[in-house]
């Protein structure tokens, strides 16, 4: 299906950060569409949560998953705007992380408000982050290097200890399971913007 | 080769304008920079969508404006849209009105609605001439290193 397949110096399998992007306006959509791909992302970009929802794989009564045979592409992240009609962003975030299907797809919003309230309100059903609008492409790559480095974890383990095994000097600081959210200390971005 | 020197000047210093005068902002800068050699007009192409795009928005404003009584809370939702887009392109002076008409949805003041929406729409047309002669020049002018371009 053309997943970007593309191979590492190591020769292994390197997958292309999947993002599904979902926004009711239409130049938003086609400015992340941009922003994605500018940083070497897959993006899929979607006008309404209800969309994304039937991407993930959630059947029509949004109850639960059904297992298309596989068909469904794998999404690495979802990046979801909080103002939206029918379903907002927060309501998407909900049903993802109530899904344990879903649950483990970081999901992040976006908003051109900073409401306290609504950031918290995010934060506490489990987003990855709460970006303000409009998003650039410094915060693409951070989301996408957090995403990397908790992708790689696993992989690091295996290859730190494989390399203590042979005496060889391990440069990557491998963290525990503890420190994968990176974002916990500050998760708003545009820090010189006021937060109402 | 004159010309073309001459004309990637005038880019430049047209470009510089657009920021001096408060046309747009930041965000411009970070469409600029989405640019490449498989989108190398990607930013004349966003502001021609956004253009076309918000044509209906500020159809729908200006006749939801003509409904007595006023219908604020379906203004300012319209208007968010709006601003959303304009701030999406770095339209400064576009997205600043949009605010201010956002307030005064907020406070019940049609009159400062009527008015904001005036203002606003004259900053539009505005950024939109500057803009088109702007990619004109900068189509003529060919592409440029980006040394040239920097601020």
């Amino acid at each position: 299906m053309g997943w970007g397949e593309r191979y590492d110096d190591a020769g292994e399998e390197v997958r292309e950060v999947h993002v599904l992007a979902v926004d009711d306006n239409f130049v938003d959509r086609k400015v992340i569409e941009r922003l994605l791909r500018s940083s070497a992302c897959k993006a899929t970009v979607v006008e309404s949560g209800r969309r994304a929802l039937q991407l993930l794989g959630m059947d029509e009564e949004m109850k639960g998953c059904c297992d298309l045979h596989g068909s469904q592409p794998k999404v690495d992240m979802v990046i979801t705007d909080y103002c939206m009609p029918g379903m907002t962003g927060y309501e998407l975030l909900k049903r993802i992380k109530e899904s344990s299907a879903l649950r483990e797809i970081p999901v992040v919003v976006t908003s051109s408000e900073g409401i306290v309230a609504r950031i918290n309100r995010c934060m506490d059903q489990g987003a990855e982050e709460f970006l303000l609008k409009p998003v650039k492409l410094s915060d693409v790559k951070r989301l996408k290097d957090n995403m990397k480095r908790r992708e790689a974890q696993p992989r690091k383990e295996s290859r730190a200890s494989a390399a203590r095994k042979r005496n060889l000097e391990d440069e990557d600081s491998f963290a525990g399971p503890s420190s994968s959210s990176s974002t916990t200390s500050s998760p708003v971005s545009h820090g010189d913007r006021p937060l109402i | 080769m004159e010309k073309k020197q001459q004309l990637h000047r005038q880019v430049v210093m047209m470009r510089q304008s657009l920021f001096d005068q408060g046309y747009v902002d930041d965000q411009f800068v970070q469409l600029e920079e989405l640019q490449d050699d498989t989108n190398p007009n990607f930013v004349e192409e966003i502001v021609t969508l956004y253009y076309r795009d918000s044509a209906r928005l500020i159809s729908s404003i200006e006749q939801a404006l003509e409904r007595s009584p006023l219908d604020f809370d379906k203004l300012d939702n319209l208007m968010h849209q709006f601003r959303g887009s304009s701030s999406s392109i770095g339209a400064r002076k576009v997205k600043a009105e949009c605010t201010q008409f956002g307030e005064h949805c907020v406070g019940g003041n049609g009159e400062g609605c009527m008015r904001s929406f005036q203002r606003m729409k004259r900053e539009y047309s505005a950024l939109r001439k500057k803009l088109e002669a702007y990619f004109q020049v900068a189509r003529q002018a060919g592409p440029m290193d980006t040394a040239s371009r920097s601020n």
